[in-house]
């Protein structure tokens, strides 16, 4: 049995089911609000929500039920008396000590929780970049999207906001660098990278756990690698019939592996010819495969966000899951071999986390 | 409920608060609170029920984007001025899709 817990506009949605079926509704939370990102602890069970009231702003709740009282996290928040406000909460991300937790939100900001979730801190090492004031946001606000962690190592940790680019961190967070050597957008002009605060749009990051210098990175029109970590990057999008797309998952048992869902383009936000397909890489980027059995593939223009496409497992256990803003919810228990319909009729989907 | 409040002398203004905001207030739809202006009177609320606090008023001091204050049925901003008496109700913008 997996569960996923799906983030969508008009609330959260935890859904039952096996491998390659149509998956139940199990619960419905928060009614009408919109969630961001929404997960469930595999440490200890619980379940946070990322949730952007249009009326009353963003906060962070927990509960280990979610037919139950959800509680309001404590922290969630910049500094009183400035002059920014948080705006979005878009991604939470577990840490590699017990009870670490990290949430990352508009205005590209990161917080971090050393209880679970309930309580929560602005990291401050972040906030006070001297660059700050010269962040350009994107499309989606200045959002926090991507943490990555290194397996078994709390001390170094990266981050990517659109569009401050990708920062590194090998002191749990206390100092930040960039790390956006060979990125080229095609958005800017060649000269216009020698500003350090040029807008660098990553979509999503994720790091190969059996070989954690290595990452890969959709971002807004490419798909780079690093296998250093993230010093360097190479563009590996050749194949695809489009290299931009938002978000992009891998198998944790083979550091070689990349899953992308591309779209025609950053003017064109849905899913080339009307078809929907999952491209897999096994060789680092060299080539791609499309995976689509199972899939919509006429008349299906779908737009997949940076958060909606999660996995569990590994290896020939792998599962992928992901969400539309159609509302479906398409799913694989087979490493993407095939796919089934899992839910059809959800609000937009916003994240999807398989559990 | 009926207004309550630590302030219920001749200086209070009654605050009127709707929606998920009376549960954190502790169930009061109405309450009896003192202040010269409107940003007062708000934050004077937080202070006598933390849990309200980030709801109405964001970091910054300012009335969230979506949230309408009316005193006496005039729209209301952070410095509007109020007088012991009036009725200041907060309530959620219409907005959404």
């Amino acid at each position: 049995m997996t569960e996923l817990v799906v983030g969508t506009k008009k609330g959260l949605f935890v859904l039952n089911g096996e491998p390659g079926s149509e998956f139940e509704v199990m619960a419905r939370a928060f009614d009408g609000q919109p969630i961001d990102f929404a997960t469930r602890d595999p440490r200890s069970g619980r379940l946070l929500a990322g949730v952007t009231s249009p009326f009353y702003g963003p906060k962070i709740f927990y509960a280990d039920d979610p037919a139950a009282e959800w509680e309001q996290a404590d922290g969630v928040a910049l500094p009183e008396g400035g002059e920014q406000a948080l705006e979005r909460i878009w991604v939470i991300a577990w840490g590699e000590e017990d009870g670490l937790v990290y949430a990352g939100g508009d205005p590209g900001v990161l917080f971090e929780s050393h209880d679970g979730g309930r309580t929560w801190e602005l990291n401050a090492g972040l906030w006070e970049q001297p660059s700050r004031p010269h962040w350009q946001p994107g499309g989606g606000g200045l959002c926090l999207h991507s943490i990555v962690t290194w397996p078994g190592d709390p001390e170094r940790l990266a981050v990517a906001v659109s569009a401050a680019g990708m920062w590194l961190s090998e002191d749990r967070g206390a100092t930040w660098r960039r790390s956006n050597a060979g990125i080229a957008p095609r958005y800017l002009p060649e000269e216009a990278l020698a500003d350090e605060n040029a807008g660098l749009c990553v979509h999503h990051v994720e790091r190969a756990p059996r070989r954690p210098e290595r990452l890969f990175m959709q971002f807004h029109g490419g798909i780079f690698r690093s296998d250093d970590a993230g010093e360097n990057w190479t563009a590996i999008g050749d194949g695809l019939p489009s290299d931009f797309g938002f978000p992009l998952t891998i198998d944790p048992a083979d550091p070689d592996s990349a899953f992308v869902i591309p779209l025609v383009a950053d003017m064109d936000r849905v899913t080339p010819e009307g078809r929907v397909l999952v491209y897999e890489t096994r060789d680092a980027g060299e080539s791609w495969t499309p995976r689509g059995d199972g899939l919509p593939a006429e008349h299906a223009y779908l737009t997949v966000l940076r958060q909606a496409f999660s996995r569990t497992g590994e290896g020939e256990g792998l599962e992928l899951y992901f969400g539309a803003t159609s509302g479906e919810l398409f799913g694989s228990g087979d490493a993407g071999g095939s796919w089934a319909t899992v839910a059809s009729r959800l609000p937009p989907i916003y994240s999807v986390v398989a559990v | 409920m009926t207004a309550t409040g630590s302030e219920s002398g001749t200086r209070a203004c009654t605050v009127c608060l709707h929606g998920p905001l009376r549960k954190l207030a502790g169930g009061h739809a109405e309450l009896r609170i003192e202040g010269t202006t409107v940003l007062e009177l708000l934050r004077e609320l937080e202070r006598q029920h933390p849990d309200l606090a980030g709801w109405v008023l964001d970091e910054r001091g300012r009335i969230r984007r979506h949230i309408n204050v009316f005193v006496d049925g005039e729209r209301g901003r952070e410095p509007t001025a109020v007088a012991p008496g009036v009725r200041v109700e907060v309530l959620p913008a219409i907005t959404g899709g």
